[in-house]
């Protein structure tokens, strides 16, 4: 699918230099179309050959024509690096995703305050529980491994991800979040090995980095299915994503998902750490949706900035996912909203994981609007940025701030001559 | 109770009564001893160590003192002005004081850690986790009250000539006294606010 969209990429962009040629003067739609199509291949070799190397054989390459990219979120207005040399917000390329799995080497990157990268030497890093248990345990990341294990599906989002009118492509609107197949230890499994007292209510998770990121975490979240994490995709985690080891929490906002994990202190109330001071709100109800993330979706195919190439079909595909559980449905309207459609599901939807949808559509080549929203298995369902406003009992207009992890509804513009942009612009 | 004595009990009954309590009793310790068996314990010097996660109580703070006079000379001889400007103000890092006005209410001000915090403990343990960036942990116990005491004078929190501690610094009264949302109580497959239907 990415590759057919790339050659319509390369080939549109081919086509628009005939066009603009000096020798070639207008061309018939149904002509261009012809030429749109390379040569069918005959016995010859047609590509250069690329040599077996070392670094081939020990560790996989792409191929040099796929160039898909994260770039420097500007989140705040704070560059990645910045004037420190600290890595603050990436963003995944969610416009050429397909499946649900992001490639490590893409998966978004976000830190504490700003970050260097700690370059850990797995065998000198420990993981110790202590607080409120009957015995504390310190363990090697080869510890770790002798426990029985769990492997699942899980995305993880930062708080940031905001989509507004001044974005162009969903990797600015939508790209802090990824997903990634992660292999660890259940918590609970250690915190039973630990013998949990009858007092814990929260849990702090410490990071190893320079600034040593903490979070507060619920204990019933905890024990139901916190992983601590060793693999990602396969592999040991990527530095970037916390090896070699991390906790993931669920669909709860990306910074729980505490990186480089040293510590896991049980205690019998909310720790207010420096990253609670960064979630503080001065109503309770606008911090309680800093917590676990609402139902959300985007369609990443056709998104901001890239080209249709004329009318016909295509399918409209995207991601959608909950930090409520597993996601139940995700409908697609192609006429600004008056619509919806039921969309498939390309992969089974399992709990806080990105599920791909696909939605086949004819376009006419009229302008219109695309948009998709979802509802999660405990009943909750993806708004309007309109809906938001109106629950809270506040004005609308355009530069309104959804409280919280910001999952309302995000459309697309599809001019006539197929280009697609940001709809809230 | 020895055997003895609990078999001169007349009621049967009773004694049934008693065995099974202690059954009960005996169950939890049963099903809470280690299963796996792998790993080790971590000394208590070691978690002391390592248990940099200040809470609003002040419980794991260390002794030492604290005064805002020798937190401003830290303030240069530490390099924090290199980064953090003049009086926490014109740097490149984040501000570390506000440039408004004592009457605009601290919501209403920037997101300055030694004013909106509810606990002067969170400015004490951030300093101490998270300062001077490259040489994160180099700083002892007297140095990071004597740059807490700094940060918190020159937001007006406290006098100039507090000496703070391990006692007084959990009492401390922060701008944003109690005006803050507090946690709620997380409950499992629930929606993420109560009554919220998003």
């Amino acid at each position: 699918m990415d590759s057919k969209r790339n050659s319509r990429r390369e080939l549109l962009k081919f086509g628009v230099a005939l066009a603009g040629g000096a020798t070639v003067a207008l061309r018939g739609k149904a002509q261009a179309q012809e030429h749109n199509h390379p040569a069918t291949p005959g016995p010859e070799n047609a590509s250069p050959m690329i040599h077996g190397s070392k670094e081939q054989i020990e560790y996989g390459q792409r191929s040099k024509y796929v160039t898909s990219v994260r770039m420097a979120h500007p989140m705040g207005g704070r560059a990645s690096p910045d004037v420190f040399g600290k890595v603050f917000h990436v963003a995944t390329p969610l416009q050429d995703s397909v499946g649900v799995i992001t490639p490590s080497s893409l998966h978004y990157v976000a830190t504490t305050r700003g970050s260097y990268l700690p370059d850990i030497d797995p065998q000198q890093h420990t993981l110790t529980l202590h607080g409120l248990v009957d015995r504390p345990l310190t363990l090697t990341v080869d510890d770790l491994k002798r426990f029985p294990s769990v492997t699942r599906l899980h995305f993880l989002e930062c708080a940031g991800n905001r989509h507004d009118g001044q974005q162009k492509t969903v990797q600015e609107t939508h790209g802090m979040t990824s997903c990634s197949e992660w292999t660890g230890v259940l918590l609970s499994t250690l915190l039973k090995e630990c013998g949990l007292k009858g007092s814990a209510k929260w849990f702090v998770a410490e990071g190893a980095e320079e600034v040593k990121g903490a979070s507060s975490i619920p204990i019933a979240k905890g024990m139901d299915d916190c992983l601590i994490a060793y693999g990602q995709n396969g592999e040991p985690l990527r530095p970037q994503q916390g090896f070699p080891v991390r906790i993931m929490v669920p669909g709860f906002e990306g910074i729980y998902h505490t990186k480089f994990l040293r510590r896991i202190k049980v205690v019998d109330r909310f720790y207010m750490n420096y990253n609670e001071f960064g979630h503080l709100r001065p109503e309770a109800k606008e911090l309680a949706l800093g917590e676990q993330i609402g139902p959300k979706s985007v369609i990443t195919y056709p998104s901001g900035s890239q080209q249709l190439s004329g009318p016909g079909f295509y399918e409209i595909s995207g991601l959608a996912w909950s930090g409520g559980g597993a996601v139940k449905t995700v409908e697609v309207s192609t006429d600004g909203g008056k619509k919806w459609n039921r969309t498939q599901f390309k992969n089974t939807p399992q709990r806080m994981a990105h599920v791909r949808f696909g939605y086949e559509w004819r376009w006419d080549g009229s302008e219109t609007e695309i948009l998709s929203r979802c509802t999660d298995e405990i009943g909750q369902r993806q708004p309007m940025r309109e809906e938001i406003a109106n629950w809270w009992k506040v004005p609308f207009d355009r530069n309104y701030r959804v409280p919280g992890l910001d999952n309302s509804v995000m459309p697309w513009k599809i001019a006539r001559d197929g280009s697609v942009t940001n709809g809230l612009a | 109770m020895g055997l003895r004595k609990m078999l001169e009990v007349r009621n049967p009954l009773k004694v049934v009564t008693i065995l099974l309590l202690g059954s009960v009793v005996g169950s939890p310790a049963i099903a809470q001893s280690p299963t796996y068996g792998v790993g080790r314990t971590p000394t208590a010097e070691e978690l002391g160590r390592m248990d940099i996660a200040i809470g609003a109580t002040g419980e794991e703070l260390p002794s030492g003192t604290g005064t805002a006079k020798e937190g401003a000379q830290l303030y240069l001889t530490k390099g924090c002005i290199g980064c953090h400007g003049a009086e926490g103000l014109g740097g490149l890092a984040p501000a570390l004081q506000s440039k408004q006005g004592a009457d605009v209410p601290v919501w209403k001000k920037e997101r300055i850690l030694p004013l909106r915090s509810p606990y002067a403990t969170v400015v004490w343990d951030f300093i101490h986790r998270g300062m001077p960036l490259g040489l994160e942990g180099t700083l002892t116990p007297n140095e990071v009250y004597s740059l807490t005491a700094y940060l918190l004078f020159l937001n007006h929190v406290i006098p100039e000539d507090q000496v703070l501690d391990k006692q007084n610094l959990p009492t401390i009264k922060m701008p944003i006294g109690d005006e803050f949302g507090k946690p709620h109580e997380f409950k499992l497959n629930a929606p993420r606010l109560k009554g919220y239907p998003y």
